[in-house]
């Protein structure tokens, strides 16, 4: 395609972005407010902020509320649309413990206790230790680098890392080069080994996020004044004890929104599996399953009520995670 | 209870950053030492290094007879009241008062007659469920007192305690800490900038300026025979007037009248310094007379200050609220030549 009939045709869509866009957002602006002004004085308190607020409401309800209410339809229909009750859900919670959805709930438990509490523990230990390092925001960055690579790139990284060469061979994973190099045991299958794959690619989704922890916390810790560990210090408590009775109850705010964000990532946990495994080896999670279901299977009805499962367990934390969020603002 | 002795301390940052250079005290057991100097004098530093929150450079520094510049902060057996108060956000007031005996793993019962000792003592009976957050400034006030009382620590350290407080609170709470130190019978180290504080609360008064130790004594020893024209000029409000002097025999003579001084001093260039109220509305027996120019009549009820000029100096004069002035008047003023200073116009020091 030549810059010539690029022009022509894409021509009109740019200047409706350009132009449009603009005006249409001016429009309203100046169409609400000129409509606001003429309410009585006692009313335009109350929708002012309506006519503000208005276009992201507008937004969510056309890409989250709608579509969610759409998939909820869905779950409850067979993927021609004929209605069939909770079927769906029977077929994907029947057969436990290891039929249906089993083994993509079992592995989201996995997530969603090792993942978080690793994560947690391993951020909490990092931003405490470099906090008395002299190079502390270089030593932070390089922690914080992982988070810089897309998560695709980061299960590449990771199977590579965990490549496995049978024994007696020369081993080009570095996990295995570890164990038979310098503690000269047998190479183990990472990725395929069921009894330790899910772990594996915990280890790898930890690698790539201890830093947005660290960074959070570490900010939580910097705030803590320092004349309160001096004074706790002259009350004659040792390091730990500081760190236990004093850091750590203050940082406990943040360690909960930290934790519940956490908890959130690991049961949509979705990218590290799809490339590490694809769900193979009984590696699956639900956001998985529900994509493979969806785009593979062509079972939508299954599909929705996968989405529906994880929405549930994802609401209550994010309910959570909301008020503590408030909670912490309403203390500053 | 115990004394402390600062043995040529030295507190070193970096080669040519030095904000504590030689210092030498020795404070007697259940004294009240006020450490006082201008922001940045070093004297919050020597506390610090007293409470082990800051490393020795050089010295030594004893608590009673041990040297404790190698014992952890918090095996020093000091209790020390912040500026901030420092109190724990997340402790009611009852804990945070419980916390340092917690940590000598003191029994429960020994800990909770400490506390509510404490607690009546400072008033907070009322208040051992709140959560600091829950409490007005003067309240977290004491219960940072409360904090340290409860540990019956050898030295008491006081940083700064009163300056978040309002005038009239600071000034009540000055009378309390006295009596606090009286009924608690131990050593105080107390920290401040103000003055005012410094000579109404010591027994004895260190007073430092950019890092060096000026003079030490009682709170009188130091208005009355400041060591240097620092100290002179640091302590008191309104502050001492200083006039340039050349002082020969048994005068000093200043840009337009001479003062008789009590004890001869040789020929040399100096600073005479007399406080305000040193001026008098009328001459004094055997004293010496200054006319002044009055540019500003200030009236107090109990006092009356005149600013004006002598010569080409300023100088303040406190005088009789009864003595008729007003700005722009010629008035004739005796000087009391007793309580008259001539400080060394290169060395600064006191020679009289």
């Amino acid at each position: 395609m030549n810059w010539g009939s690029f022009l022509t045709t894409q021509l009109p869509t740019l200047v409706v972005v350009i132009v449009g866009v603009p005006a249409v957002i001016v429009g309203y602006i100046v169409a609400g407010e000129f409509l606001v002004r003429r309410l009585p004085d006692a009313a335009r308190p109350s929708v002012r902020p309506w006519l503000w607020v208005g276009p992201a409401l507008f937004f969510v309800a056309a890409f989250l509320v709608v579509p969610a209410i759409l998939t909820a339809k869905a779950s409850l229909e067979t993927s021609k649309g004929d209605f069939t009750g909770l079927t769906n859900y029977a077929r994907q919670l029947g057969d436990f413990p290891s039929g249906g959805a089993w083994i993509a709930i079992r592995n989201n438990v996995y997530w969603l206790v090792l993942y978080t509490l690793f994560v947690l523990a391993f951020g909490l230990i990092l931003a405490v230790l470099f906090d008395r390092v002299r190079y502390e925001s270089l030593v932070k960055s390089l922690i914080f680098m992982p988070m810089a690579i897309s998560s695709v790139a980061l299960g590449v990284i990771w199977k590579f890392m965990y490549w496995y060469q049978p024994p007696g061979q020369i081993q080009t994973g570095t996990v295995n080069a570890i164990l038979t190099g310098l503690l000269r045991t047998d190479p183990r299958i990472w990725i395929q080994d069921p009894k330790v794959n899910n772990f594996a690619i915990i280890g790898a989704a930890v690698w790539g996020i201890t830093g947005f922890a660290m960074v959070i916390l570490s900010a939580a810790l910097k705030g803590i004044p320092a004349d309160l560990l001096e004074a706790a210090r002259v009350d004659g408590a040792g390091e730990l004890t500081v760190f236990r009775r004093v850091i750590f109850p203050l940082m406990m705010p943040t360690v909960v929104v930290v934790g519940t964000t956490l908890v959130i990532f690991a049961l949509k946990a979705f990218d590290v599996v799809y490339v590490m495994t694809g769900g193979n080896y009984d590696t699956d999670v639900l956001a998985n399953r529900m994509y493979k279901l969806l785009y593979f299977s062509g079972n939508t009805g299954g599909a929705a009520a996968v989405a529906m499962i994880l929405l549930a367990a994802v609401i209550p934390v994010l309910i959570f995670n909301l008020r503590q969020f408030r909670a912490v603002e309403a203390r500053r | 209870m115990a004394s402390v002795t600062y043995d040529h301390v030295v507190k070193r940052y970096t080669a040519d950053v030095t904000v504590v250079k030689d210092f030498n005290v020795e404070i007697q057991d259940k004294e009240f030492m006020v450490l006082v100097g201008p922001s940045g004098c070093g004297k919050s530093t020597a506390l610090r290094m007293l409470a082990g929150l800051e490393g020795i450079t050089e010295g030594e520094i004893r608590i009673g007879e041990r040297k404790i510049n190698d014992v952890a902060a918090k095996d020093r057996d000091i209790a020390m009241v912040f500026q901030s108060y420092a109190l724990y956000p997340h402790m009611s007031v009852y804990d945070n008062m419980a916390f340092p005996l917690q940590m000598r793993h003191m029994p429960k019962a020994e800990i909770d007659t400490r506390v509510k000792n404490a607690s009546r003592i400072l008033g907070l009976d009322d208040f051992l469920q709140r959560k600091p957050r829950a409490l007005s400034g003067g309240q977290r006030q004491r219960v940072a007192l409360g904090r340290a009382i409860v540990r019956d620590p050898q030295v008491f350290l006081l940083d700064e305690p009163l300056s978040n407080l309002d005038a009239k609170l600071r000034g009540q709470t000055r009378i309390e800490l006295q009596k606090l130190h009286r009924d608690l019978e131990t050593t105080f180290i107390y920290v401040t900038h103000d003055q005012v504080e410094a000579m109404t609360m010591g027994d004895r008064i260190a007073l430092m300026y950019d890092g060096v130790l000026q003079q030490v004594g009682t709170p009188s020893e130091i208005y009355d025979h400041p060591a240097n024209l620092f100290v002179a000029g640091f302590i008191g409000s309104p502050s001492m007037n200083f006039v340039p002097v050349t002082t020969s025999n048994g005068t000093a003579k200043g840009s337009t009248f001479e003062v008789k001084l009590p004890k001869p001093i040789g020929e040399k260039k100096g600073t005479l310094g007399f406080r305000p109220e040193a001026l008098t509305d009328r001459a004094v027996e055997g004293g010496s007379t200054l006319e002044m120019k009055v540019d500003v009549v200030e009236r107090l009820g109990s006092d009356q200050y005149l600013y004006g000029q002598v010569g080409g100096d300023q100088v303040t004069a406190r005088v009789d609220p009864r003595m008729k002035v007003a700005s722009g008047d010629e008035v004739r003023l005796g000087l009391d030549i007793r309580s008259i200073h001539v400080f060394d116009a290169e060395t600064d020091k006191a020679l009289l």
